[in-house]
């Protein structure tokens, strides 16, 4: 028995004439996350896409759990590909499905006929596999409004498949189909949720990390890998670029006011990630950052930071409460990962009392001590780039 | 690249290059299980004892007495609850200290939450606990107490002879459980001539690899398993014997033994000189007790959070533990039993040695620690 698997396109059916171009970028993610399973063929018929592996042994059930991140997806389901003969679906479903009915104590079955040359009509389908259904398993019952389990048939031009309900896929457009973006990652739970959720909108992630040994520790720097790795999982590879910080903070602790430091670091941060961005052909940066949540994410310090470059910056859980941002590093499993110790290990930067309300010009005055140019170039070269791979389940 | 400077021969200690050849020699050529029934089980069996001979050599004890276990953690886990579980018709009160291995404080709370009472003993601020401290704790119906020989992180020595003898005057029922895990090999230990029942040790701190322990049950005392299975060592801990690691351990056992006493003169040598080079820095207090163990020595560099300096020093491939962890109330529990204040506790650094340190290691480690003192921000007090 052959199986396959159909994903249903998400909102790239949507799109007009340029619908290839994401089609064909969606094919490319799809081959990259199944790297390592095996290899599949691809084909598109409307808005569904055919993925049929090109090798016997591959296993499918890694191949679904593995296409389930790909972003561009609405569902997707495995399905067995039969002869267009009507006791060839009727078996198959009884043998493809079997388990699932026995379990079930209702069903129905739905039908499709884009082959039109087929002798049944899509009503004379339902009713004969429904039928022969019901002799194989006679402990079922029909109901076509709730059913406990729905099967599917669909006769296609050179074959028909069979398959069960529609699993959900990872909805979203396909990453790298709207640009580039940098992703300030610190390590904590946020910003690889941030990431995760404009790779959703098919952004191909690059990602900057700022350390500051020996205040930081080489655990902290791996952490951040491993988070871009899990990242991954959804936004494909991620190319890391870990800045030497050091120098900066030691500078802004020398030289300003002490409930500034963070928020002027903050803005060097973003002064640095721009200037990588432009490097790297970035359009955006993209931050974890969220209202309130702390005292450099009040309304006036995000005002303080924003203004600090010109590019656009991305920040995807300014609206939501932490317990959200949890729900979602969870699911997309990079919660573990983010609340190891090492992040915060040095309090020695941390302001006793941040301000809470800076204003600009007051942040600004504060600024004059340090030399920008200087700071910014020195820790321009001293930047360590490496490509993460998605790290699988 | 510059030599690395390992200054934490107490965390683990480096595999002796013998010690490594002749596990893989035992891996090669005597693969048989020991249980085996051939010649080839035979002489696996044969290199086992052997082994536990050695290892119960360097404390002075029979090979008999002897079980291999996973490390000092299961060895400790076995000896609280094997022990607890063995005489918990005879009473409930347990005795520890507060300065203890997480492997032994951990079971004595699970203890609590069964039922057992347990009793911690503080250290007082120079981290020494006198004997009279754990005896005025201990009941008739104690059954169980248990002691480290050497404080893992500031180094202080008990007398456990005196302790153990003075249990068993009031506590005759007891049983007495030693954590021997970093005076193993370091210390002269003649378990035969005390009053102690059971003894932790661990190979990674010896030069031999990590996977293997031992607890030494003497002669008529009443444990049970921790685990459960075949009849290999006894019954008393089941599973197929790690026949490379154990004869790792053993060797490893033999080159201590020895080295025991040069070694310990030589690393008494580099201790005191190290305390003389650290005169020099103002801004240094010592956290380990006077008579400390020579291999190990604490100390708190004013106003800088122990990790920062500990990544300083690592930089330069120098190596050091710090005593505290970096996420606040996980702090050492050992310096806290002491009641040191807080900056100190945060500022803790752990230096351990080995014999094979030089006097031009230390140089260059005071160099990088001025350095440190003289470069890295400060927290604020």
């Amino acid at each position: 028995m052959k199986e396959i698997i159909l994903l249903k396109a998400g909102e790239i059916a949507l799109k007009g004439l340029n619908r290839s171009t994401f089609e064909d970028r969606l094919v490319k993610n799809c081959k990259f996350r199944l790297k390592g399973i095996g290899s599949f063929k691809f084909t598109r018929a409307q808005s569904t896409m055919v993925a049929e592996p090109m090798d016997e042994s591959i296993d499918m059930d890694d191949a679904v759990d593995a296409l389930k991140t790909v972003f561009g997806f609405a569902g997707l389901s495995q399905a067995c590909v039969v002869e267009k003969e009507l006791a060839a679906i009727q078996q198959a479903a009884a043998d493809y499905l079997g388990e699932d009915l026995r379990r079930a104590r209702t069903f129905k079955v739905e039908a499709k006929r884009a082959d039109k040359a087929f002798p049944l009509k899509s009503p004379e389908i339902c009713t004969e596999v429904g039928g022969y259904l019901l002799s194989r398993f006679p402990h079922l019952q029909v109901d076509v409004h709730n059913p406990d389990m729905t099967v599917y048939v669909e006769v296609r031009d050179h074959a028909a498949f069979v398959r069960g309900p529609q699993m959900p896929g990872a909805g979203g457009m396909p990453v790298g189909s709207s640009g580039k973006a940098l992703l300030l990652i610190s390590g904590g739970i946020d910003s690889p949720v941030a990431g995760y959720m404009m790779a959703k909108r098919g952004l191909e992630i690059e990602a900057i990390h700022f350390a500051a040994p020996p205040y930081t520790s080489e655990h902290a720097k791996q952490k951040v890998i491993a988070l871009c790795q899990e990242t991954g999982r959804y936004a494909g590879r991620i190319k890391l670029h870990v800045v030497g910080f050091t120098k900066v903070q030691e500078e802004i602790r020398d030289k300003c006011p002490e409930e500034y430091f963070t928020i002027i670091m903050r803005r060097y941060m973003m002064k640095i990630a721009e200037r990588l961005a432009q490097q790297n052909g970035c359009g955006a940066l993209i931050t974890g950052e969220s209202v309130a949540q702390v005292a450099s994410q009040t309304l006036y310090a995000i005002g303080c930071t924003d203004v600090a470059c010109q590019l656009p910056v991305l920040r995807p859980v300014i609206g939501m409460d932490k317990n959200e941002i949890v729900a979602v590093s969870r699911r997309i499993g990079t919660f573990e990962t983010s609340i190891l110790p090492y992040e915060d290990c040095c309090t020695v930067f941390t302001p006793r009392h941040p301000r809470t309300k800076p204003r600009l010009h007051q942040v600004l005055a504060a600024e004059q001590a340090l030399d920008e140019e200087a700071l910014i170039a020195q820790a321009m070269e001293n930047i360590e780039t490496i490509v993460t791979y998605p790290q699988q389940w | 690249m510059v030599q690395e400077i390992y200054l934490d021969n107490s965390a683990t200690t480096q595999v002796d290059g013998r010690v490594v050849d002749y596990i893989a020699q035992v891996m090669r050529e005597s693969y048989g299980n020991p249980s085996s029934l051939y010649d080839m089980g035979a002489h696996s069996q044969r290199l086992l004892r052997e082994a536990a001979a050695s290892v119960a050599g360097l404390i002075g004890g029979r090979g008999e007495n002897l079980c291999f276990t996973s490390g000092g953690t299961e060895s400790n886990n076995w000896a609280v609850f094997g022990t607890a579980h063995a005489k918990r018709r005879r009473g409930r009160r347990i005795v520890t200290t507060a300065f203890e291995h997480s492997s032994i404080l951990e079971p004595f709370k699970r203890l609590g939450e069964e039922g057992f009472e347990p009793v911690l003993v503080s250290p007082d601020s120079q981290g020494n606990i006198a004997p009279e401290d754990i005896l005025a704790q201990v009941t008739p119906d104690t059954i169980l107490v248990s002691f480290m020989l050497v404080n893992n992180e500031v180094g202080s020595v008990l007398d456990y002879q005196a302790i153990a003898a003075r249990v068993k005057e009031i506590a005759p029922h007891a049983t007495v459980h030693c954590d021997a895990v970093q005076a193993f090999g370091k210390l002269p230990i003649k378990i035969e001539k005390t009053d102690i029942d059971l003894l932790s040790m661990s190979g990674h701190k010896i030069h031999a690899p990590k996977g293997i322990g031992a607890l030494y049950i003497k002669k008529g005392t009443r444990i049970d398993p921790l685990i459960y299975g075949g009849a290999q060592q006894g019954g008393l801990r089941p599973g197929t014997e790690s026949l490379p690691l154990a004869c790792g351990m053993g060797y490893a056992a033999r080159l201590r033994g020895e080295r025991l006493r040069e070694d310990y003169q030589a690393v008494a040598a580099l201790r005191a000189y190290t305390l003389e080079r650290l005169k020099e820095l103002p801004g240094i207090v010592l956290n380990s007790p006077e008579n400390a163990f020579p291999y190990i020595l604490n100390l708190s560099v004013e106003g800088i959070r122990s990790e920062t300096m500990l990544h300083h020093l690592e930089r330069e491939r120098i190596y050091v533990s710090s005593a505290s962890a970096c996420t606040k109330g996980a702090a050492s529990h050992v310096l806290a039993a002491m009641g040191l204040p807080a900056g100190r506790i945060d500022s803790a650094l752990r230096l351990s040695f080995n014999a094979g340190i030089t006097t031009e290691d230390i140089d260059r480690f005071i160099g990088q620690l001025r350095l440190g003192m003289e470069t890295l921000a400060r927290a604020r007090s």
